[in-house]
């Protein structure tokens, strides 16, 4: 009996493994400590990333699932071009849309991304800053941000992060991908770049207007925080 | 461009806001980088935005980790198998 339970670890350290080439060859030759250290490091993020693409979490879990059986299939032909995370999530992007297209909610990806680039909403409602025409300050703060008590404890909150994974959930699609990959995942901006096919120039608008967005909505609850 | 008409830095809050994900992931020049420093040296509420949108990183980051020993075990079956076959 190889299977172990996921708190015990391989002989290896972990960290030995890295995202490279000893990692394939460990997956080659059928090493089960490689393979579930693989599985522990990746599918939760693998969970948060499948729930971009299906809202169903049972759903996302069968994704998931699939992925890594993707994986075990796939890794005697992977090539290297990319780190084994990028493959790995670049797995579940494409069964997920497969998903997506049968639940018929699918709209092509360049469509949903120029939209989502046309849309130049501000970061914060430009009524918050004084007009342009102003004598004084044109542009500065009208109604400043209220700063945040604690921000640190408070953030932490079980209820502050269903808040972040509420707003994330409400964004558009591109950037519910971008700043999943990004904040959540935390993924670097070239990898997500790469996965998803986006210039370095929009994968950061995309990502400045979801995490605006986001703040937006944690603010509110700050602000009601102090009152109450 | 004195800083009565233009802000502190030569650069108005409105734009700060805008340019802070920019700032964050180091994708200004050098002379913005600069001027954008400057306005939030003289500018708290700009400071206040900044670190709201840090702190919303933060917190946003996935804090579960492991997998459910059913789920694993299943996985490894699956990996066993496969290089039975």
């Amino acid at each position: 009996m190889r299977a172990r339970p996921s708190g015990d670890r391989p002989s290896l350290p972990p960290a030995s493994y890295d995202d490279g080439p000893r990692l394939v060859e460990a997956l080659r030759r059928g090493d089960e400590d490689a393979f579930a250290w693989l599985v522990c490091r990746h599918h939760q993020a693998l969970l948060r990333y499948a729930g971009v693409f299906v809202r169903d979490s049972a759903v996302a879990e069968e994704v998931v699932q699939e992925t890594w059986l993707g994986v075990i299939r796939g890794i005697g032909s992977f090539e290297g071009r990319s780190s084994v995370k990028t493959w790995i999530f670049n797995i579940l992007a494409n069964r997920a849309r497969t998903r997506g297209v049968r639940e018929a909610r699918s709209v092509p990806f360049s469509a949903l991304l120029a939209r989502e680039l046309e849309d130049d909403e501000p970061a914060v409602p430009a009524d918050r800053f004084r007009p342009a025409d102003a004598a004084q300050w044109p542009g500065g703060w009208a109604v400043p941000p209220q700063a945040w008590n604690a921000p640190e404890a408070a953030l932490l909150a079980s209820e502050t992060r269903r808040l972040i994974t509420d707003a994330i959930a409400a964004l558009p699609p591109v950037q519910r991908e971008v700043i999943t990959l990004r904040d959540v995942v935390g993924m670097d901006a070239e990898e997500v770049c790469r996965l998803m096919e986006l210039t370095d120039g929009n994968q950061r608008v995309l990502l400045h207007r979801a995490r605006s967005r986001v703040r937006r909505a944690l603010e509110v609850h700050m602000a009601v925080e102090e009152v109450a | 461009m004195s800083v009565t008409e233009r802000g502190p830095g030569g650069v108005t809050c409105i734009e700060v806001v805008e340019l802070m994900t920019d700032y964050i992931e180091g994708a200004l020049t050098p002379s913005e980088r600069e001027r954008f420093e400057v306005h939030l040296s003289l500018c708290p509420p700009c400071r206040d935005y900044l670190d709201q949108i840090r702190a919303t990183i933060g917190a946003a980051r996935i804090t579960e980790d492991g997998v459910p020993p059913s789920v694993m075990d299943e996985l490894l079956h699956a990996f066993r198998d496969f290089r039975r076959d």
